[in-house]
């Protein structure tokens, strides 16, 4: 262990299973669960300090903007982001979705002559890649219909890595915004961020870094990765849910026209025009998820303090541990590569069942106490590309152990005879 | 009994391989309807079509992939509904997913006679997010019934 046993951290972890016994949580990459740190620094703001948050003049209010603001800070700090850098948003989905948005609204004129370069039109391009989650796909293909640009995307291979062979002419002058995932949540790898900010620096294109499984896991400094915004969740970070963050390039995101429109962020309004006030006020509308900032900055500090270094570390160790067990399991498919050192992936593994349905696999592990995800992990596209319906998955995070692995491997063995016929070995 | 082999009965486990009815068939001179139903969350799918003659279900059939909960399920309508009329369907359906609200407890002996290999599911109940999967099959039978009896002939 590079770190301590957290375990005892987190109190969800101490209760039964659905048939008594240990829960063997290894659905982490879905949503992870709370330190009692996480859960303590919110009920402490609010027994002793919440108020409404930028407004009123009572003591309150001035000790829950405080908060507030230095909930910001710290997360800022956590991801490498500089003062004015950090829009709170609900989740990294809600943020992906501001800046597609907010270029489509700057494709309509919204935001005058400073949001001009966001805007698109007939003739631009959009990429993404073939690896996505739905929610850096939809978002791009729809704001691709609203402005008349082209959506394109980077292919994936038979194993789940990006084809970049041919990216210079997928990225090219004519590409506008670059929207890519940091890490896959169905094979786990981590891309090479460096190799495609540099292709759309290259050709002046924006790029937009889908942060949500690499921020619990990796040590990310989002400045020293080039990328001009990048999406993040708390609650797959050990944070609540309903907060989340968008990172953008302080001189980007004052240019940014808003797409959600409301009190806190104006400059001026008339009957006729607004004014908005810089970033991020002029993203966050209307009452803010306070208590959940609170909740996710905890959640940094609680990272921080075991040092993302080791947290690396520790992913990395299980992630060996898990891939390289599932995949030598007869009848067992591993989607990408068992993976490690020069080809890195995260410590989470996304598998078909030869002849058994992953809700079935899901719900044997479930009897074993073990609690995983099933489905197509909101990646259709992906799984077709890999031959694969869908699949089961495992994940870990800092509170995983060896034993959890070892846990879901035995219990995996035994799937395909539970459903095999009857008299069958 | 665990909760998983309540669920998981045998019965259900050679339903989900044999899958009866599988296969799309179009009787002549039937009235023919027929539903696509799909799961959204794990993207499993069923293509359901039933054949009229007069107010009997003549035919059952179907394609389409899922866990084998949706699969059984569908193979034991099949067997239930197909020869029955449009009434007996219907109070079919209606104690099939009557059973899926029983959180596992065994339904009246009058339904679980009428329901048979049926009856196998009431472990599902104990199951919310499965409950879905075991209507899949039964909600494209209702939809399909509705298109067939739009069929004038």
């Amino acid at each position: 262990m590079p770190f301590r046993d957290v375990r005892a951290d987190f109190p969800i972890l101490t209760r039964e299973a659905r048939e008594g016994g240990r829960l063997t949580y290894l659905d982490s990459a879905a949503t992870s669960h709370q330190p009692a740190d996480v859960l303590r620094a919110q009920e402490e703001f609010v027994r002793l300090h919440y108020g409404a948050v930028g407004r009123g003049a009572h003591l309150l209010a001035e000790e829950a903007t405080e908060a507030f603001e230095a909930a910001r800070s710290a997360v800022a700090g956590f991801v490498g982001a500089g003062e004015g850098e950090i829009v709170w948003t609900g989740n990294a989905t809600a943020a992906i979705n501001l800046v597609a948005s907010g270029m489509g609204a700057a494709s309509q004129g919204i935001g005058g002559s400073e949001s001009r370069g966001f805007a698109l039109g007939a003739g631009d391009e959009i990429v993404v890649t073939e690896s996505e989650h739905h929610a850096n796909i939809i978002p791009w293909q729809v704001l691709a219909r609203r402005t008349g640009a082209a959506l394109r995307w980077i292919p994936v291979d038979d194993v789940g890595h990006l084809v970049l062979d041919g990216l210079d002419s997928i990225v090219n002058e004519r590409t506008k915004v670059m929207a890519f995932q940091h890490a896959s949540n169905v094979t786990g790898l981590i891309h090479p961020v460096g190799r495609l900010v540099d292709r759309a620096r290259a050709v002046g294109a924006l790029t937009v870094l889908d942060a949500c499984q690499s921020v619990p896991h990796l040590p990310v400094d989002f400045a020293a990765l080039g990328v001009d915004f990048a999406g993040f969740s708390g609650h797959k970070m050990l944070g609540p849910t309903g907060i989340g963050a968008l990172y953008g390039r302080r001189g980007l995101l004052d240019a940014l026209p808003p797409s959600v429109y409301g009190g806190s962020t104006i400059k001026t309004v008339t009957m006729t025009e607004t004014t908005w006030l810089g970033a991020p006020a002029r993203f966050e509308a209307g009452s803010q998820p306070v208590v959940q900032a609170i909740g996710l900055a905890a959640a940094a500090r609680y990272l921080s303090a075991l040092g993302m270094t080791q947290v690396a570390a520790h992913d990395e160790r299980l992630a060996n541990r898990l891939r390289t067990g599932v995949s030598s399991i007869e009848g067992v498919r591993l989607l990408g590569p068992i993976g490690g050192g020069s080809d890195p992936v995260l410590g989470l593994a996304a598998f078909t069942v030869e002849g058994v349905h992953p809700h079935d696999v899901g719900q044997v592990l479930d009897d074993a106490g073990i609690a995983v995800r099933v489905g197509h992990h909101c990646a259709q596209p992906l799984h077709a590309r890999l031959g694969a319906q869908s699949s089961t998955r495992a994940s870990a995070q800092v509170y995983t152990s060896d034993d959890d692995i070892d846990r879901l491997l035995e219990a995996l063995s035994g799937v395909r005879r539970y459903f095999a016929p009857k008299g069958a070995s | 009994m665990s909760g998983l082999e309540q669920m998981y009965q045998q019965v259900i486990i050679d339903h989900a391989r044999e899958r009866h009815g599988f296969g799309l068939d179009s009787p002549a001179g039937a009235r023919i309807g027929e539903s696509h139903q799909v799961n959204p969350v794990c993207g499993d799918e069923i293509r359901l079509r039933v054949a009229l003659d007069g107010e009997r279900i003549a035919g059952v059939t179907w394609e389409g992939h899922g866990c084998s909960i949706s699969q059984a399920s569908v193979s034991v309508l099949h067997d239930l509904i197909e020869g029955t009329t449009l009434d007996e369907a219907s109070e079919l359906s209606s104690a099939f997913r009557a059973l899926m609200d029983l959180r596992g407890d065994p339904p009246d002996p009058e339904i679980d006679d009428m329901l048979g290999d049926g009856s196998a599911f009431v472990g599902v109940g104990r199951y919310p997010a499965r409950i879905k999967c075991a209507l899949l099959g039964w909600m494209a039978l209702k939809d399909a019934l509705i298109q067939a009896q739009k069929e004038t002939r």
